[in-house]
């Protein structure tokens, strides 16, 4: 199949790696990955902070660019993004009075899958380990993102991928389900209650003893990520599109996707993690 | 364009007045809320609990995505034809002996409540369910005119004689704990004897001793109501305690306050609700008591009975087709107890009656998003999406959320008017500003985000970043409304190079990733620890990679 990548802005700018992660899994499989050169952002930021009118350039040239493309389905390692796509993109055409633009918006929305989705339901990974090789011997525990459990009702499939891969040991999240406090521009304008929210999110991520907290938005990621660094927490944070991709011959360093995930001064000096592999700042 | 033709009279949605306003806007006053650690701690508890308790008798029922579709189709009903629902109730009271009033606002609600008080002779009332009133800040008015008024919910009461203010729809005292509860009543409650223990037991006892004596002597009761149903004229109350069925039926005058979004048309209609409510409201299967009254019974209970129709700025709700669902809500509560930003601010950052995500769009609606108070609460929510998923009569609440921010950016820019801003005090009202640091922000990140050469160009300054970072990989100060991040959390350094821009040289080389990741067919690995790992000289096939 072609597959169209569409890297999302934060993933396209600040971790290029879980891109290409998406990319070497895709093709593991067989796939050929494109990459539509127009893309630009989702225009969910743009959205979730009521300037509709400024999102409407954006909505039109992700549209124009993902209609142009030749491509079988798209994907995106991004359950926000993708959520966007179906439920802001075509209400931002509608508000700025464009009804074509609407309907195109839905019929690529309509194609493109989070990467999870386009693993288990349209490619038919069940078994990361047999089937992508992946292998990742380390102890994570899983944070699913509010929009792509509510909005894209991914359920257990990047959860259970993670599980699937060779070495993983998965512990369970307590409150899993509870928002990390990112929403966007909500962290700046409301930042107190957005780091009480994520203290309470690292809270729980520190009680399963896992060496690293995996999910599927590089944001939220970044965020607790953030947070975990300022407050010298020895977690670190991955995306778990780079699980999949590390293999026993090429395995993932951790220091990704958010370089700072790794501890500054690791508040856990006994910890088990051999240092190349936790990696540090370099 | 729309002209107001000479002679023609100017309708414009009138909007709400009384308690519906923020004092400080949110991000303040959450912070300030954000140090009672007691507070956090007492919320904590109460909403998980009884989160936890909806959950369970929600799974039971297994039509319950149809009964909060049925909810959300009656309600969508209501709201289509609320102008008739309302003046056939009014005619079935009125035909078995009550009377209607209607009340525009706060201001007139309050007038006419406090004439038929006066008119009884009564200095003292008992009340009941009274959100309504305190919307409208009823107790301040009757107070000011020699009347006193006694909250006769136990969770009102207590935020009554505490001198405070409600902090959660269903659980008014949710921010205290049962032993402020003990000191409050020894402090307020004379005949309170010192022994009182926290015991909820002997709370209980202590504040039914108190308000016996108050339901005996006092002979004017003040309700709210859960709904009223068109076609019959009746008016319902549901609650826990009981206390509200000895307001309703012991005094001799009974006026009741209704939001006029509260109508049902028929009675079957409450089939639905009666369900929907106390499962996502306390849990419950069923609330202990359901109390309804139609009019006048001759010779039982109340013989004067009243009905205040409330509109204060429902009428503009409704008049905004993508705002209107708010006007849906049956105060369940249910919101409030998933929605992480309540848990971690409380019901008094939202600075109005109605706290929680409902409040965050309920609220600025009512007054007005032209009300400069209210414009913080529409970003009082990270959109996690809880809310709605809980919502038992699937209240889109994020998708108002955005839609009221859209509002309030074009309002600050003088792009979009509001009529109602006209009936608004002066001081509530805004004026259009210049651009802020966050409109530029948006502006210039729209002008580079709406094109993939843009895009290319900008990322090509990301090596800037790493050197705003420094050594250790984090950016932990930025200037400006972005700041707010860079107070709790780190920025990564940016990587030395997007992945566009990386992915324009390297696209074809899938053969080496191939190879790289050696990968090619099932991996038989056993599950050992990275130290057997054969590292391998893998080609430059990163992007970022620091070497
Ligand atoms: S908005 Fe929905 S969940 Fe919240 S109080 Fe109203 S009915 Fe209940």
């Amino acid at each position: 199949m072609r597959i169209a990548l569409f890297a999302t802005c934060i993933v396209d700018a600040m971790y290029p790696r879980v891109a290409l992660a998406t990319v070497r899994v895709l093709e593991r499989l067989g796939h050929e990955v494109v990459f539509p050169p127009g893309q630009g952002c989702c225009s969910q930021m743009h959205v979730n902070s009521g300037y509709l009118a400024d999102a409407l350039p954006v909505v039109r040239n992700h549209v124009k660019a993902f209609t142009a493309a030749d491509y079988d389905v798209a994907v995106a390692p991004s359950g926000s993004c993708v959520a966007s796509l179906g439920h802001q993109q075509p209400m931002v055409a509608r508000a700025g009075g464009d009804e074509e633009l609407a309907a195109a918006a839905e019929a690529v929305a309509g194609n493109t899958y989070e990467l999870s989705q386009l693993l288990t339901d349209v490619l038919g990974v069940t078994d990361a380990a047999a089937q992508l090789g992946s292998w990742f011997p380390h102890t994570v525990t899983y944070h699913p993102s509010c929009h792509g459990m509510r909005l894209l009702r991914l359920g257990d499939r990047q959860k259970d991928l993670v599980a699937s891969v060779a070495g993983v040991e998965l512990v369970e999240l307590p409150d899993a389900e509870e928002c990390c406090g990112f929403g966007g521009t909500f962290s700046f304008k409301n930042p107190d209650v957005s780091a009480a929210m994520a203290e309470e999110k690292i809270g729980n991520i520190e009680a399963t003893g896992a060496e690293l907290c995996t999910g599927g938005d590089a944001s939220c990621l970044m965020h607790l990520g953030g947070a975990m660094a300022r407050r010298g927490t020895g977690v670190g944070t991955v995306h778990f599109a780079e699980i999949l991709a590390s293999t026993r011959r090429n395995p993932l360093e951790v220091s990704g996707p958010v370089e700072l995930s790794i501890p500054r001064r690791p508040a856990r000096p006994s910890s088990s993690v051999p240092t190349q592999t936790a990696g540090g700042p370099r | 364009m729309s002209r107001t033709a000479l002679g023609m009279p100017a309708v414009r949605p009138v909007h709400g007045h009384g308690r519906l306003h923020t004092a400080v806007p949110f991000p303040e006053a959450a912070e300030a809320e954000l140090g009672n650690t007691q507070m956090r701690a007492n919320i904590r508890h109460a909403t998980h609990t009884i989160r936890g308790k909806r959950a369970r008798v929600v799974e039971e029922l297994p039509d319950w995505e149809e009964l909060r579709s049925a909810g959300s189709a009656i309600k969508e009903q209501v709201m289509a034809h609320l102008p008739e629902l309302l003046e056939q109730f009014e005619a079935n009271v009125t035909a078995r002996g009550g009377t209607v009033h209607w009340a525009r606002d706060a201001e007139e609600a309050n007038r006419i409540i406090t004439g038929l008080v006066q008119a009884t002779g009564s200095t003292d009332v008992i009340k009941i369910k009274s959100m309504a009133t305190q919307e409208i800040a009823l107790d301040d008015h009757l107070e000011a005119h020699g009347i006193t008024a006694t909250e006769t919910d136990l969770a009102e009461l207590i935020v009554q004689l505490g001198h405070d203010r409600p902090s959660h729809i269903l659980v008014p005292a949710i921010h205290k704990n049962r032993h402020e509860i003990r000191d409050i009543f020894l402090e307020q409650m004379p005949e309170t004897d010192e022994s009182l223990t926290a015991e909820p037991r002997d709370l209980a006892e202590a504040a039914r001793k108190h308000l016996r004596e108050k339901f005996l002597s006092t002979s004017v009761a003040i309700s709210g109501a859960n709904f009223g149903v068109a076609e019959t004229g009746t008016l319902t109350v549901v609650e826990s305690e009981g206390n509200g069925r000895m307001c309703l039926t012991l005094p001799e005058t009974l006026i009741t306050v209704m939001g006029i979004e509260k109508i049902v048309p028929t009675f079957e209609d409450l089939e639905v609700f009666l369900q929907l409510l106390p499962r996502s409201s306390t849990g419950e299967r069923m609330n202990p008591y359901t109390s309804m009254w139609t009019g006048v019974t001759p010779g039982d209970g109340p013989q004067d009975v009243h009905v205040v129709l409330l509109d204060n700025g429902r009428s503009a709700v409704l008049s905004d087709p993508k705002g209107r669902s708010a006007l849906h809500c049956i105060r369940c509560s249910a919101c409030l107890n998933v929605c992480p930003v309540y848990e971690q601010a409380g019901g008094h950052a939202y600075g109005s009656t109605y706290p929680g995500p409902i409040g965050a769009i309920l609220s600025p609606q009512l007054t007005g998003i032209t009300s400069e108070q209210n414009a913080s609460l529409p970003y009082a929510s990270s959109l996690c999406g809880a809310c709605y998923d809980v919502c038992p009569v699937k209240i889109n609440i994020p998708e108002i959320l955005v839609h009221l921010r859209d509002e309030d950016v074009r309002t600050q820019h003088g792009e979009r008017s509001d009529d109602g801003a006209a009936a608004a005090p002066a001081r509530t009202r805004r004026t259009p500003k210049a651009p802020s640091q966050m409109d530029l922000l948006m502006k210039g990140a729209s002008f580079v985000m709406s094109s993939g050469r843009r895009m290319a160009l900008a990322e090509k300054g990301l090596p800037l970043g790493r050197v705003v970072a420094g050594k250790d990989r984090a950016i932990s100060w930025l200037p400006g409304v972005v700041g707010g991040w860079t107070d709790e959390r780190d920025i990564p350094a940016p990587p030395r190079e997007s992945f566009r821009n990386w992915w324009a040289g390297h696209a074809g080389e899938t053969d080496q990733r191939l190879a790289a990741d050696g990968a090619a067919g099932p991996a038989d690995v056993p599950h050992d620890r990275p130290g057997d790992a054969q590292p391998v000289d893998a080609p430059h096939d990163r992007p970022e990679e620091d070497r």
